[in-house]
């Protein structure tokens, strides 16, 4: 793991997923933070992560096909 | 008569629990659904998975607590069922992934691009290359991106699920993430030669 004092994108680049699942502790969130403001060439990466993570999630989202969900609802036991 | 009349009322107690239960479960099919279509290797796979998750939860329903995550606990028998359904045997010939730094896949396409802006990078990824790359990644890392960043699912509800750690969760998810960068940067390379 880089510190800030060595590299500070190659640091930021580290922190950036747990920083996007909000799990940094809050003076890691500061600093990184405080990177970002200053920092258009890491900012612009953040961002872009964060645009993919809910691109993926679209771009994966296949509805269920009806007659499945016809058969799901079959699969019920009858009341006797 | 009296005991008559109590086993009259337990079982309409009985039917209306079930009778709710399978509501519930039916109403989160669709989100059971888009989590399977990309845990199983395939769209016919996937239903036939959601069809025998439907069909054991529905014989089980006694084993479920009402008020606990019911989409997780419909989770784990599809994640098991789909594990027994041999998958362990596609486990041997796993080949170590592919897995670059964080910053790749946006270094990558906007040296190619020639631009920065990061929507304009992002149009560059088709919905088919994102789909390709996730089924690439192998599916010990899959199944954590497909739960977590898919299906919405806690930390400790991935790990449940999985019957894994949550450190295992989480050092799975980043790495996965990383690698499913990597597949849609070769992917996304290939096209553009």
């Amino acid at each position: 793991m880089t510190q800030w004092h060595d590299d500070p994108c190659a640091h930021c680049e580290e922190l950036m997923q747990p920083y996007l699942d909000h799990t940094l502790t809050e003076q890691e969130r500061v600093e990184a933070e405080h990177h970002l403001d200053e920092c258009d060439w890491c900012r612009r990466r953040y961002r872009f992560e964060e645009s993919l993570r809910i691109y993926v999630r679209q771009a994966v989202n296949e509805p269920m096909p009806a007659a499945l969900k016809q058969k799901l609802a079959d699969l019920r036991i009858p009341l006797n | 008569m009296a005991d008559a009349s109590t086993d009259a009322t337990r079982l309409a107690t009985e039917a209306r629990d079930r009778v709710r239960f399978e509501e519930e479960a039916l109403g989160l099919a669709d989100q059971v659904y888009r989590v399977a279509r990309h845990l199983a290797p395939s769209r016919e796979e996937a239903e036939d998975l959601v069809q025998e998750t439907y069909a054991r939860a529905f014989r089980s329903w006694r084993s479920y607590t009402p008020g606990t995550n019911l989409r997780a606990w419909l989770l784990r028998i599809l994640t098991n069922l789909n594990i027994d359904r041999g998958r362990r045997s596609q486990r041997a010939p796993q080949t170590t992934p592919l897995e670059a730094n964080d910053y790749y896949l946006y270094d990558k396409l906007a040296e190619t691009d020639g631009a920065d802006d990061e929507e304009r990078v992002l149009e560059r990824l088709s919905q088919d290359d994102i789909v390709t790359a996730l089924s690439a990644v192998p599916h010990d890392f899959r199944d954590v991106i497909v739960l977590v960043d898919i299906g919405d699912f806690s930390y400790q509800d991935a790990a449940n699920i999985l019957d894994i750690p949550i450190g295992t969760v989480m050092s799975r998810l980043h790495r996965g993430r990383r690698i499913l960068k990597r597949e849609l940067a070769d992917s996304v390379l290939e096209d553009a030669s």
